[in-house]
């Protein structure tokens, strides 16, 4: 265990160095969270029947998206990662005297976590500062506030165990990006990065709550606006738990197949 | 210009040596901008329209744009990844060779992958032509095919402005996004849309306005005044890459100045 730790902690110092290149993600960031925010008002403008959320939910939505991206965006790669696989140094990795699952698990955690550290602060503060209607709604109470920081790092890990099964798949498609491409923009897309997922029709949310896409985002940005209440977002909690359990054992297993019937690819 | 084919047919053959790769890659390139416009639609289901504006109008807006940046992104990559050039230093070889500095970095890379996204705009554009009741007269068309093309030169120019940026310097030049990536995902939608401030700049400062909005509105028969200045809009649009240029030879002589 204390060895995931320290690669834990490692990787969260390097990520949080990267100064200069998360600013201009924040600057890139916050254009597209303005962009999407003046969409949505056009859009509600017009709008004849009331739509299921608030285009104040919406748009702190928007914002939480943006603040949190590094959080959910399931295109996020590791190409160290990609390059051990493809290079065939995996084999190096193999030797360690810790489970590859567990080493890398923690890795890419903690890059997500200095990644979103970097950036969400100042992309949160400007939201907080923002005339109406633009700026982002604070949580009801307390008990929201938790919930949305539980279910919030529940959901990067749920992220994180879905990641690692697309890596371990690698192993046997010795393709890097091809089939990651498609997966992410499926996976991104029923986590409510296209549209938040009670914009979607109803056939089509019915698919976004079979997968568990919307556990990292969608999910956790809706218990902060509150349009998730208290009561469902013990049950998300619950669910992303279960989903999270099923994810981790089906890497491991898969880790240790692939581990079995390796294929060195190259010197 | 000969030379600037041969780069590209080499480039070519290159990545079809990796073939389920590339269609595979291509495969995801029509996905990314399929899911988006999916979500358009969903929107339009959902709120009927957009200030005015109508689903097949936006869409045909979104192919517009969609079509002209990806053909801009094929055959513009290498300026999307010049600060690789500048930072292995590989820059300076182009400099010492006896050919034009632009058409060299623009034959340095191509992304036929992109194909993916070119084909969604496609059928798209088709969709949206079917579905809306235009009266195609050949001047209309003139001015469809001028929008996509004064879109290709403007995203041009915004690529070759982002790559002039490394040299000066090569931090954070994720910013220049706002502007490629960013400038794509705003003018899906017809300016009109956004604030005033925001179409302002979009049409005066980065011309979108040249190849969305102002020559949108002739097509759809939506102004009724002055109609043949609106249709000329886009050859604005097409004008907007020689500022371009000039700012990029500016950019190669201050870097051959600093005596790398």
């Amino acid at each position: 265990m204390k060895a995931y730790i320290s690669v834990f902690k490692l990787r969260l110092i390097n990520g949080l160095q990267y100064r200069a290149a998360a600013f201009a993600g924040v600057a890139t960031q916050f254009f597209w969270g303005i962009m999407h925010i003046m969409i949505y008002e056009a859009f509600y403008t017009n709008a004849a029947i009331i739509p299921p959320m608030s285009l104040k939910q919406v748009i702190s939505y928007v914002w939480l998206q943006q603040a949190f991206l590094v959080f959910i965006a399931l295109w996020i790669r590791d190409n160290e990662i990609i390059n051990l696989i493809t290079s065939g140094n995996i084999a190096y990795e193999f030797c360690r005297p810790c489970s590859l699952y567990g080493f890398w698990f923690a890795k890419l955690t903690a890059q997500r976590l200095s990644g979103a550290l970097l950036r969400c602060f100042p992309i949160l503060i400007v939201a907080f500062l923002l005339p109406e209607p633009y700026k982002i709604v604070l949580p009801d109470s307390v008990t929201t506030f938790l919930l949305f920081i539980a279910s919030l790092f529940l959901g990067l890990m749920v992220l994180v165990s879905i990641s690692m099964l697309m890596y371990i798949s690698m192993f046997i498609t010795m393709m890097p990006v091809g089939s990651m491409v498609m997966a992410t923009a499926i996976g991104d897309f029923f986590s409510g990065m296209i549209i938040p997922i009670p914009l979607m029709p109803a056939w089509l949310q019915k698919i976004a709550y079979f997968l568990p896409f919307r556990l990292a985002a969608d999910m956790p940005f809706r218990v902060y606006t509150g349009h998730i209440p208290p009561a469902h977002a013990l049950e998300g909690i619950i669910t992303q738990l279960v989903w999270l359990g099923v994810l981790v054992l089906i890497g491991h297993i898969a880790m240790n197949k692939v581990q079995k019937r390796i294929v060195v690819q190259g010197g | 210009m000969k030379l600037y084919f041969k780069y590209m047919s080499i480039l070519l053959k290159a990545q079809m040596q990796y073939r389920a790769s590339f269609w595979l890659l291509s495969l995801g390139q029509f996905f990314v901008p399929f899911s988006v416009f999916a979500g358009v639609y969903f929107l339009f289901e959902r709120f009927g329209n957009i200030k005015g504006w109508t689903f097949f109008e936006v869409a045909l807006c979104f192919g517009v744009i969609n079509m002209a940046f990806s053909i801009a992104e094929c055959f513009v990559r290498g300026f999307d990844i010049f600060s690789n050039m500048v930072v292995h230093g590989d820059f300076d070889r182009i400099l010492l060779r006896p050919r034009s500095t632009f058409i060299q970095v623009l034959g340095s890379q191509f992304e036929f992958t992109r194909i993916g996204r070119l084909l969604q705009s496609i059928m798209v554009l088709a969709w949206a032509v079917i579905n809306l009741s235009v009266n195609w007269t050949l001047i209309k068309i003139i001015t469809f095919i001028l929008m996509i093309i004064s879109g290709i030169f403007i995203f041009t120019g915004i690529f070759v402005l982002q790559a002039t940026l490394c040299f000066w310097t090569i931090q954070g030049l994720e910013v220049a996004n706002i502007f490629t990536y960013g400038g794509k995902e705003m003018a899906q939608y017809p300016l009109s849309i956004y604030k005033k401030w925001i179409t302002r700049f979009f049409t005066f400062i980065i011309p979108f306005g040249c190849v969305n909005y102002l020559p949108l509105m002739y097509i759809l028969d939506k102004i009724h005044r002055y109609e043949y200045l609106y249709m000329l809009t886009p050859l604005l649009g097409i004008i907007f890459i020689v500022p371009c240029l000039f700012i990029w030879e500016m950019g190669v002589k201050r870097y051959r100045s600093t005596g790398s």
